[in-house]
C-alpha cells in the first residue's frame, strides 16, 4: 500500500530517441565571425533597450515622476529661492538656473540604471540573462542605451519648460544643439557608473537608499548659486565637481545669464573641455568595470 | 544510458563558507532528479554551477557532454533555468516577457511571437497574457517564470525550488507542467525542501546537507530507509497499552506512547503494513481509535535518520541559500 501513488517513476524511453523535445523553435546558430558577433551583440542590446523603453509604455507614470521632480525644482528655486538670489553680472535667475536643472536631469540617469540593474539582480532576471546564450555585454549596453533615449525625451520636455519660465539660449541653434549633445554624453557616461554601482549593491533596497545622494552631488556645485561665495574647502569640491563643469559648459554655450561670472578654477574656465574630459574619463573607467563585473559576477 | 547531467567532485567556496564539499551527480536523460535539502545545504549552488552561473573551485560538471566551464556558451543552448524568484520583468505583461526572451534566443521576431503565444496557450496563461506580471498571483508568476525557460525547449531544465511558498493548487499546477515536460523528453533537475515534492516528481532523489550528498536513491529506496510511521490516537486512555501492543505486532518496532495526547506511534520498516489491517487489528483488540494515520516522514525526520542530527539549515533564513 502506497498512500501517494508516484506517477511516471519510470525513465522516459522516448527521451533516448529524441535529444530535443518536440515543438522546438529554430534558433539562429551562434555567431562565428567578429562582424556577426557585433551584429548579435547589437541585436541583444536593442532587445534589452526595448524592454526598458516598454516600461514607459506600460508605466508612463515613470516618466511623469522623473519630470515632476525637476518641475518642482523650477518652482522652488526659480521662484521661491530665486527671488532672493542675485545673478552674478545681473540677469534673470531662471535663465541662470535652467542649465543647472538640465544637468540635474542628466544626473538622475545614474540612479535610473542603478535601480534597474539592482532590481534585476535581486529578482533573478540577471541570472536568467546570464544563463542564456545572449551576448554578455548586451545587457549593460542595452540598459544604458535605453536610458539615453529617455534622457532625450526628458531634456526636450525640460527645455520646453525652460522656455516658458524665461530661459533663452542666446548663441544660436548650433551651439544650443552642441550644449544638449554634451549634456547627453555626460548623462550617458553617468549611466555607466550607475550600472556598475547597481552590480555592486545587488539589491533594490540598498539602491533606493542611495537615491538621496543625488542632492549633495548636484547641489555642491554651481547648479543653483555661483561657487564663489562658498567657503574655500567646499568651493574647491564644488569647482571640481563634474556637475559644475557641465553646468558651466551649458551656460557658456547658451550664453545664459551669469555665464561669464564665476570661479577661476580650471574646469570652470574651460567648461566644455572639462565636461568632455569628465565624460570620457567616466566611460573609460566604468564601461570596462561594468562589463567585466556583469560577465564575471558570482563566478 | 550516458548521463545527460554529470557532476564529479564539485567544490565551491564563498569566502569562508564551504558551500559544496564534493558533490557527484549523474542524471540519465528523460528523468527527473530531485535535490532535497534544507536552506543553505548547497542545492542552489549546485544548480548555479550546472547552469554556468558559478564556476566550481574543484571538480567538473557537464551537460549533454559539454563542460559547464569550458563550453559554457554551448551549454547555455541546452539548458533552461527557473530559479526561486519569478525572474521576469514585473512591469511588462507575460506575453511581452516571453517575446523578449524569444528575441534574446534569436528566434527572429515572428517565431518569437509565435512561440510566446504557443507557450501561453499550452501552460494556460493566455487569459492573463496581456496583464502586467505585477498583477499575477504567486503561482502564475512561477508558471510564467518556468515557461520563460522553455522558449527553446531545452533538453535540460533546472528548477530551483519551483514551488516554495506556493499554495497547494499552484503547486499541483507546476507539478503537472513538469510531468508534461518530462513526457516530452526533457530532463529535469529540481531542488526542493519538500520530501513530498521530490517523491511526486523525481525518479531519483539526492539528499543534500552542508554541501554534501548524504544519501541517494529512488523515492522508494529512501522511504524504506527512512520509514513511515503509524500514529494512533485512542478514545479511552486506559486502552493505550493495548493499542501499543497491537502496533508493536503490526510493525515489529517498539511503539512510543504519549499519554497526555492519548497517542501511540510506531515506525514502519521495510514492507509497508496496510492501514486497513491495522484498523482491523485495533478493532479486534477492542480499541476505539479517534484517529489512525499513516504518517510520511517529514524532511526533518529524514535528516534525523540520515545524519543522526537535526538538519543544520535554518528554516527561518531563506536568504542563506541565495549566494551570489
Amino acid at each position: 500500500m502506497t498512500p501517494h501513488p508516484s506517477p511516471g517513476h519510470r525513465p522516459n524511453r522516448a527521451a533516448s530517441r529524441r535529444s530535443v523535445p518536440r515543438g522546438t523553435p529554430t534558433m539562429a546558430p551562434p555567431p562565428r565571425t567578429p562582424s556577426a558577433t557585433l551584429k548579435w551583440t547589437l541585436y541583444d542590446g536593442w532587445t534589452v533597450a526595448r524592454r526598458d523603453l516598454a516600461h514607459l509604455r506600460y508605466e508612463p507614470g515613470q516618466l511623469v515622476g522623473a519630470l515632476v521632480f525637476p518641475a518642482i525644482m523650477v518652482v522652488l528655486f526659480g521662484y521661491v529661492f530665486g527671488s532672493a538670489i542675485p545673478v552674478p553680472g545681473g540677469g534673470n535667475y531662471r535663465d541662470y538656473l535652467m542649465p543647472g536643472l538640465f544637468v540635474m536631469t542628466s544626473v538622475t540617469g545614474i540612479m535610473a540604471t542603478l535601480n534597474i540593474v539592482a532590481a534585476d539582480i535581486s529578482r533573478g532576471v540577471m541570472d536568467r540573462f546570464r544563463s542564456m546564450p545572449m551576448a554578455r555585454s548586451a545587457v549593460p549596453f542595452g540598459q544604458t542605451g535605453a536610458y539615453a533615449v529617455q534622457a532625450v525625451v526628458s531634456l526636450v520636455i525640460m527645455a520646453v519648460m525652460g522656455l516658458v519660465v524665461g530661459w533663452h539660449p542666446q548663441r544660436g541653434l548650433l551651439l544650443t544643439i552642441a550644449a544638449f549633445a554634451i549634456l547627453l554624453l555626460f548623462a550617458y557616461a553617468l549611466t555607466w557608473a550607475g550600472v556598475f554601482l547597481g552590480l555592486l549593491v545587488k539589491n533594490e533596497e540598498t539602491a533606493d537608499q542611495l537615491v538621496p545622494l543625488v542632492f549633495p552631488v548636484t547641489m555642491i556645485s554651481n547648479t543653483f548659486v555661483p561657487t564663489v561665495g562658498m567657503p574655500v574647502w567646499l568651493r574647491t569640491i564644488a569647482d571640481w565637481n563634474p556637475v559644475s563643469a557641465a553646468v558651466a559648459a551649458c551656460r557658456d554655450l547658451f550664453g545664459s545669464a551669469g555665464a561669464a561670472a564665476g570661479s577661476t578654477a580650471w574646469p570652470l574656465v574651460h567648461p566644455v573641455a572639462a565636461t568632455l574630459g569628465w565624460s570620457v574619463l567616466l566611460l573609460v573607467v566604468f564601461v570596462p568595470l561594468a562589463v567585466y563585473r556583469y560577465s564575471s559576477a558570482a563566478r | 544510458m550516458a548521463p545527460i547531467i554529470l557532476a564529479e567532485g564539485l567544490e565551491k567556496h564563498f569566502g569562508k563558507t564551504h558551500a559544496l564539499r564534493g558533490v557527484d551527480l549523474a542524471v540519465p536523460p528523460g528523468t527527473v532528479y530531485g535535490l532535497l535539502g534544507p536552506n543553505g545545504a548547497g542545492k542552489t549552488t549546485v544548480v548555479r554551477v550546472l547552469a554556468t552561473l558559478a564556476r566550481p573551485d574543484a571538480g567538473h560538471a557537464s551537460v549533454d557532454g559539454l563542460d559547464v566551464v569550458r563550453d559554457a556558451a554551448a551549454v547555455r543552448y541546452r539548458i533552461g533555468l527557473a530559479g526561486q524568484h519569478a525572474a521576469v520583468d514585473e512591469k511588462l505583461p507575460g506575453r511581452e516577457n516571453l517575446r523578449m526572451f524569444g528575441r534574446l534566443y534569436h528566434l527572429g521576431e515572428r517565431a518569437a511571437r509565435r512561440r510566446a503565444d504557443e507557450l501561453l496557450e499550452r501552460f494556460d496563461l493566455t487569459d492573463a497574457a496581456d496583464r502586467p506580471v505585477k498583477q499575477y498571483s504567486g503561482g502564475m508568476r512561477r508558471r510564467l517564470d518556468m515557461i520563460a525557460s522553455l522558449i527553446i525547449a531545452p533538453p535540460v531544465l533546472f528548477l530551483d525550488e519551483p514551488t516554495t511558498g506556493l499554495d497547494p493548487r499552484s503547486r499541483g499546477e507546476i507539478w503537472a507542467s513538469v510531468r508534461e515536460l518530462v513526457r516530452d523528453g526533457t530532463t529535469v533537475l529540481l531542488t526542493t525542501q519538500y520530501l513530498d515534492e521530490a517523491d511526486q516528481l523525481a525518479h531519483r532523489i539526492g539528499v543534500v546537507d552542508t554541501g554534501r550528498l548524504i544519501a541517494e536513491g529512488s523515492p522508494e529506496e529512501l522511504k524504506s530507509r527512512i520509514g513511515s510511521r503509524f500514529d494512533v490516537v485512542v478514545l479511552d486512555p486506559d486502552r493505550l497499552d493495548v493499542a501499543a501492543e497491537v502496533l508493536a505486532e503490526a510493525t515489529g518496532t517498539a511503539p512510543q506512547v504519549v499519554r497526555e495526547r492519548r497517542s501511540v506511534s510506531a515506525q514502519i520498516h521495510g514492507d509497508a503494513v496496510p492501514l486497513t489491517d491495522l484498523v482491523r487489528a485495533l478493532d479486534q483488540a477492542g480499541v476505539a481509535a479517534e484517529d489512525v494515520a499513516l504518517r510520511r516522514p517529514t524532511l526533518d525526520e529524514v535528516f534525523l535518520r540520515l545524519t543522526g542530527a537535526p538538519s543544520t539549515g535554518d528554516e527561518s533564513e531563506p536568504a542563506k541559500e541565495t549566494v551570489r
